[in-house]
């Protein structure tokens, strides 16, 4: 009888390590599955960030290389130029992504560069102890704003996305959630659609993942899982802000 | 061949591309811009990558990358870049990258300014950034020179799987001197099965990575290090000794100012006074053995920089006290003339 | 022991660099050590651009061209700049058609050189450093003006040796005279 539901194998035997209820799980075998859906497990090339998913090395069964904080896009772009036939991807949090590394973000995406960002925005710093990320909400608390984010003094939450989907180089910009197994299978796909447009040679892709941290947030799963619908949905809106026309994605 | 008149920096490229380097991350600086102008313009000519980062920090990382791709891999820039790069080249040694960096150093500290100085040899000797790690260290004194220096870092970078500085100043990046290409053939990477490149047919995937959680395997990591960076020190001490056989006073000087130095030894020697020069070409490692073997016969040396004396402590722990070591140098992007080398030689040895 | 350091200077523009490299091109087809350095950086802004030619017949020490032994000036601002620092007993050559001695030094061998007439009379401004080059050969006979010639396809790209007839003219002019001051002194043409 053929098997329904397996292991995907980009993904090792290793247990995740992540909290209880955290969806970066579900993201890494989003990634996973996709990879194997391609076909291209043993022609990938993944870059982990400095974040919780500094592990993520451990996890993705295919070469992986552990990038400096902030860097994984120079990094992505130094081996795609090498190895222009090989998937590349990175996996980076809000504060890698998007706080300490948004010169090599942004200039990764206006070069065009065939790799493939899958960014996790959750709003939060999750492992070095629930400070403020430059996506976390206005009012939110964190540990570095105890009384939650004042846009005096702390600013405005940054949206990626829309700042990339005006970026020429980016060819394929799109936000999913994980927040419900509808929006799972959304995401799924628009993972897969990323990894199609870099080895179809389009350009940048960018998919950046609605995350919750139910540890830093304070909340149990179902709880996150409903704060993030019912706050992180109205900042940050879902869907592709940018993608090739349909003969060009073929 | 004929020989060509050829710029430093353009040397530093052309050495690079007869090392089998086809690929380069770089930002623009002075004074070394005409490196990068001559490998965008000479890379994608044969088949290789020329990227112009956004900034120094994204050049060394995607150095990183091409390394752990397998590549032979180049970057350059100059003083304030190479402070932008320190945290990736402590990744790059964390991870057992071989590349090559080259500084056409300039005044500093700060913007300082964009003249030949020597005042990055503490950081390039000794480290810059964090952790326990070693870069070897080379300093040519000729555009020919260059050249070689160019190939040797390549191949000592994937013997050690070590980052390799190559440092020049101003005047050796833009001055012209006669080289001869050598229609020799270009010399290829060796095989890297540790590399990231897709796993491909290997049995097992690799992993480039710098984290070592738990301390004793971090400790491990180091020690072993410790074990590569010995067996350097001991095989890969260079220096070019010059009239040093019955020297009384031995100058030590590297790059540009040595050949000053040089100058001021034949000068010093048709007044009656026995000097000699070591050179060191490998800054890192520092060629102890032979100053030590200086030091038996010579009375006395006088080190000269253009910085305020950074390569006379390494001097002064090699002589260990043996013997005097004097000073003199020209910081913030001067350069010492024969003439006031001479003078100091008369002072010493008067 | 010969060791001979040039210093020559002028706006951007006037061919400064490539005279320089002519000069150690032809040094180099000589058999002699050469080394060339242009100053660089902001000091290139504003115009003046300058470079050090050393040539010698053993190993060169600093490429540096501190206190030349000989200065090529070839507009006024170089002339005022750089008389000062050619050693007692070195030669100054100068384009007496934009500059004057304005220095008035006894103890170096002043030349005036009329090279952008010269240069003009050959249809070509743009070779009067050339002229001068060829008067300082001339004059020292430190490389034979042939050297420098033949040395004109080393420093022209390609598709530039078109001009190499007008250069060849400008140095075997400018050498013409450089031998008439030899026999004659200090001159201006």
């Amino acid at each position: 009888m053929p098997k329904a539901f397996q292991r995907p194998q980009a993904l090792t035997d290793k247990a995740f390590h992540y909290c209880p209820g955290c969806t970066h799980g579900i993201i890494h075998r989003l990634v996973a599955e996709a990879i194997d859906q391609l076909g291209m497990r043993t022609k990938t090339v993944g870059i982990c960030p400095v974040g919780c998913a500094v592990f993520a090395y451990d996890y993705f069964n295919c070469d992986m290389i552990q990038a400096a904080h902030g860097r994984a896009l120079a990094v992505a772009t130094g081996v795609k130029r090498v190895l222009p036939d090989r998937l590349v991807f990175t996996y980076q949090g809000d504060g890698d992504l998007a706080a300490i590394g948004t010169a090599e973000t942004v200039h990764a995406a206006a070069r065009g560069e065939k790799i493939t960002a899958i960014y996790v925005n959750n709003a939060v710093y999750g492992m070095t102890g629930g400070q403020m990320a430059p996506t976390t909400l206005l009012g939110q608390k964190t540990t570095t704003t105890p009384l939650g984010r004042e846009r005096e003094t702390a600013g405005f939450p940054l949206r990626v996305a829309e700042m990339l989907s005006t970026v020429e180089g980016a060819v394929y910009v799109s936000r999913v959630s994980v927040h419900s197994p509808r929006h799972v299978r959304q995401a799924g796909r628009a993972i897969r659609k990323a990894f199609e447009i870099q080895l179809r040679g389009l350009g940048f892709s960018l998919v950046e993942v609605l995350s919750i941290c139910p540890t830093n947030w304070g909340l149990n799963s179902l709880e996150a899982l409903k704060w993030l619908e019912k706050e992180m949905l109205p900042v940050y809106p879902l869907g592709e802000l940018r993608a090739p026309a349909e003969e060009d994605a073929g | 061949m004929p020989k060509v008149l050829m710029k430093g920096n353009e040397a530093f490229g052309e050495g690079a591309i007869r090392a089998g380097c086809r690929c380069t991350f770089a930002y623009p600086i002075t004074p070394q811009s005409e490196l990068t102008h001559f490998l965008a313009r000479r890379l994608p000519e044969i088949g290789g990558v020329f990227v112009q980062a956004e900034s120094e920090v994204s050049a060394i990382n995607m150095v990183y990358g091409a390394a752990a791709a397998g590549a032979r891999v180049l970057t350059s820039t100059s003083s304030p870049g190479i402070s932008l790069m320190q945290e990736g080249l402590s990744y790059i040694a964390g991870a057992r990258l071989p590349c090559v960096v080259v500084n056409v150093m300039r005044g500093g500290p700060g913007l300082g300014n964009i003249a030949p100085a020597q005042g990055d040899y503490w950081q390039a000797v000794k480290g810059g950034g964090h952790g326990d790690y070693r870069l070897i260290v080379l300093a040519p004194a000729s555009v020919p020179e260059i050249i070689a220096l160019m190939e040797l870092a390549f191949d000592l970078a994937d013997k050690y799987r070590n980052p390799v500085m190559v440092v020049g100043d101003g005047v050796l990046g833009q001055m012209m001197e006669p080289v001869e290409l050598e229609s020799g053939e270009i010399r290829t990477a060796p095989e890297k099965p540790w590399a990231t490149t897709g796993q491909g047919d290997r049995p097992q995937r690799n992993v480039i990575n710098s984290l070592h959680i738990v301390p004793e395997d971090n400790e491990r990591f180091n020690l072993d290090q410790a074990a590569v960076f010995a067996e350097i020190r001991r095989r890969e001490q260079r220096s070019e000794e010059y009239r040093t056989e019955d020297a009384e006073l031995v100058l030590m000087a590297f790059g540009t100012v040595a050949r000053v130095a040089k100058a001021a030894v034949d000068r010093a020697r048709a007044r009656g006074i026995r000097a000699g020069l070591i050179r060191p070409i490998t800054l890192w490692p520092f060629p102890d053995e032979s100053v030590r073997r200086a030091a038996a016969q010579a009375q006395q040396f006088l080190v000269v920089e253009m910085n305020l004396g950074q390569m006379l402590e390494d001097v002064r722990l090699s002589v260990n006290g043996k013997r005097p070591v004097h000073f003199y140098g020209r910081p913030g992007g001067t350069v010492p003339t024969v003439r006031e080398i001479l003078d100091e030689v008369s002072r010493i040895m008067g | 022991m010969m060791l001979v350091e040039i210093l020559i200077a002028g706006f951007g523009g006037q061919g400064i660099i490539s005279t320089g490299q002519l000069l150690a091109y032809a040094g180099m087809r000589a058999g002699l050590h050469v080394a060339w350095i242009p100053s660089y950086g902001p000091e290139m802004r504003g115009g003046t651009a300058n470079c050090g030619v050393t040539l010698s017949d053993t190993e060169i020490g600093s490429p540096l061209v501190t206190e030349p032994g000989v200065l090529i000036a070839m507009n006024q601002p170089s002339f005022d700049k750089y008389a000062g620092t050619v050693v007692p007993r070195g030669v100054i050559l100068y384009n007496s058609s934009l500059a004057k001695d304005s220095h008035g030094r006894r103890d170096v061998l002043m030349v005036g050189v009329d090279a952008n007439r010269i240069a003009e009379e050959l249809g070509n401004v743009q070779v009067a450093a050339n002229v001068v080059l060829g008067a300082y050969l001339g004059l020292s006979g430190v490389i034979s003006v042939s050297a420098a010639v033949e040395a004109l396809e080393d420093v022209l790209p390609p598709h530039r040796h078109r001009l190499i007839p007008a250069n060849r003219a400008a140095l075997e002019r400018g050498a013409a005279f450089g031998v008439s001051c030899r026999e004659g002194g200090s001159a201006v043409g």
